[in-house]
């Protein structure tokens, strides 16, 4: 393992900032450290690149406790939130700067420079100085920065989040392109599910200092291993209840948010008669004719309260006749699929039972 | 449309404004601008305009006294700003970095001096270097201007103190962790990254503290010694006698150094933020 960090807390104050969190990462791997603002990422992240020292637990970077190493002997480089460009260098220098400092000869630096700017499509920038550059292009120049040294792990904090949208998308499927290409790991920090889901290989989810799951991004959506989970990562429709075994040992979730059982495949094991959550993923609910059979599938029967047009897809609200809200993504299939889905239309609605994932906390 | 209508907070196209600030503008100015006229005046008794010269100045240039206070005066002013930008970047930094017991005692404490009145000041500086610790009396020049420099130093130090503080404010920590992360340092990442940010506030604050320095009169008056006469004290001893030609054109030179030092200030205070 390339990165381990063991049981490691960190308090500021009376905060705890990170509680316990212990987690490997291997060599490689596009890292994503998730979870909703003030929850402790951000300091995991400072902890690894040596600018937050551990209150307690260790860190070890290819074997080696970090403990005592200051960030300037770590083998680790850092793209900062605000790209921390130095504003009194041109690119290039700034590129440079780490190197300069490594003592790495005239020539060799010149050379690794050039690379780290053609490979973040900087090279004719090179001259130019960062109050001369737009936002992206800083942040391309601390990327360069950073990689030029060559770094055993690059930790990215927040990396996208201070790109209007349609640049993010374009520098996302860039920084995946330049992982690829340099073979690094990757460690980011990101609040936002998307870009962690798109990016990375794997992703540790955090929730008030806490490590709650840590899954590859289609594990994480698909499985979630607990209600904040499912909540945090998409949009889950959710049904407490408990499981209830029929005479032929079929096992369902009664709910009285629903008026039939809820079959599932779903194999969680818990002592009948605690509360457990059924959850659904609103693009795996589809509307079906009133007049279809009441297969063995799931289904629910409502009104059409709600609707939020996306372009790609409809969100809609449904209430039950028991008063439940569900909500589900419908797919706009032909240019007319949305105008179908009118207020105040009743539908008739199923989801299979493998769309159904049983939750216990 | 060759002239668009005023709009409404554009005062300053409307006359009673303008003719306020033209008011304003003669009670400071007009004071000073006599001053620096008179200089120029060929009469001896500063009344009377009766043509212009040179003359007060050629005289200033060979007035032996007053090039040894001149020279002693920008003596004192060049070590002062030294020793205060040293000092008062120094404790801007302590101050915007560490937390250590007492940080706000001595964060006022610091500022002390801007508010002290000057003459309390002086006669301070008077019983500290006249009887708890007198400076040694007949030193060698420059040596024999320590106990008016200490002085000038004390009440300097403080506005590069709060100028630099005023620019570490702007600073983004990041920018340091940034350099600290590439490998520098904690001294490489200050002189690398900080200074860099810094140097506009510390040309200010050297410029502050020279001009401070070069034209105090007060607290210089109670240190001075018979020997150690700065320019501004010896244009007080001039006057003492009678408003001459001379001491117009002597208060008129440094007038002179002052406004080209504050201009020289502002502007490169001026094109920091342009740069920003």
């Amino acid at each position: 393992m390339l990165i381990r960090i063991e049981n490691v807390t960190k308090r500021f104050g009376s905060f705890v900032a990170v509680d316990n969190a212990s987690l490997e990462i291997a060599e490689g791997e596009f890292f994503a450290l998730l979870g909703p603002s003030g929850c402790g990422k951000t300091t995991l992240l400072r902890m690894l690149a040596g600018l937050e020292v551990p209150s307690e637990g260790r860190i070890l970077i290819d074997g080696v406790d970090m403990a005592g190493t200051p960030p300037n002997r770590r083998p680790v480089n850092m793209v900062f939130q605000s790209y921390a460009v130095f504003p009194h260098l041109s690119v290039a220098d700034n590129v440079a700067y780490g190197l300069v400092i490594d003592k790495v000869p005239r020539a060799e630096r010149d050379a690794r420079v050039a690379e780290a700017l053609a490979l973040v499509k900087l090279g004719s920038f090179a001259q130019r100085r960062p109050d001369q550059l737009s936002g992206g292009q800083r942040q391309r120049v601390a990327l360069a920065r950073a990689l030029v040294k060559r770094p055993r792990v690059l930790l990215l904090d927040e990396p996208l989040s201070a790109l209007d949208a349609k640049l993010r998308d374009a520098m996302r499927s860039e920084l995946a392109a330049i992982q690829r290409e340099v073979g690094v790991t990757f460690v980011m920090v990101t609040h936002d599910q998307d870009e962690a889901l798109a990016l990375a290989s794997r992703c540790a989810l955090m929730n008030s200092g806490r490590l709650v799951q840590i899954a590859s991004p289609g594990e994480l959506y698909e499985s979630p291993a607990s209600r904040f989970v499912a909540d945090f990562i998409g949009s889950i429709n959710l049904f407490a209840g408990s499981w209830q075994i029929d005479a032929s040992d079929r096992r369902r979730i009664i709910s009285p948010a629903l008026p039939i059982p809820i079959a599932t495949e779903a194999g969680a094991n818990p002592p009948s008669g605690t509360t457990i959550w059924a959850g659904v993923r609103p693009e795996k609910i589809r509307i079906v004719p009133a007049d279809a059979p009441p297969a063995d599938s799931n289904s629910a029967a409502g009104t059409i309260v709600g609707s939020a047009y996306l372009g790609a897809v409809t969100l809609c609200d449904v209430r039950t006749a028991e008063g439940t809200m569900i909500k589900l993504s419908v797919p706009n299939t032909t240019p007319l699929a949305a105008k179908e889905l009118a207020i105040g239309r009743p539908v008739r609605l199923a989801w299979d039972a493998a769309a159904v994932v049983v939750l216990t906390e | 449309m060759s002239r668009d209508r005023a709009g409404p907070l554009d005062y300053a196209r409307r006359w009673p404004l303008r003719l306020w600030v033209g008011a304003v503008m003669l009670f400071l100015y007009l004071p000073l601008a006599s001053l620096v006229l008179f200089s120029f005046d060929a009469s001896r008794r500063t009344i009377r305009w009766e043509g212009f010269t040179f003359d007060w100045y050629v005289r200033l240039a060979g007035d032996q006294a007053l090039i040894t206070a001149f020279v002693n005066s920008l003596t004192i002013a060049a070590m002062t700003t030294l020793v205060s930008v040293v000092l008062g970047a120094m404790a801007a930094l302590a101050l915007w970095r560490f937390r250590f017991p007492l940080r706000g005692a001595f964060d006022g404490a610091i500022t002390l001096p801007i508010v002290v009145p000057e003459i309390c000041m002086g006669v301070a500086m008077l019983v500290f270097f006249g009887t708890i610790a007198p400076w040694p009396r007949d030193l060698a020049w420059p040596f024999d201007l320590g106990a008016i420099t200490i002085a000038h130093i004390t009440f300097s130090f403080p506005f590069v103190t709060v100028v630099v503080r005023a620019r570490l404010a702007s600073f983004n920590r990041e920018l340091e962790e940034a350099a600290r992360d590439l490998g520098a340092g904690e001294l490489r990442a200050l002189r690398d990254v900080v200074l860099p940010h810094l140097r506009p506030a510390l040309i200010a604050g050297a410029l502050l503290a020279f001009t401070l320095s070069l034209d105090d009169f007060v607290i210089t008056f109670f240190t001075a010694g018979p020997n150690t006469v700065t320019f501004p004290v010896k244009i007080y001893s001039m006057v003492r006698f009678s408003v001459t030609p001379e001491v117009n054109a002597a208060s008129s030179v440094l007038m002179a150094i002052t406004i080209i030092l504050t201009l020289l200030g502002m502007k490169l205070q001026g094109t920091d933020m342009a740069g920003k």
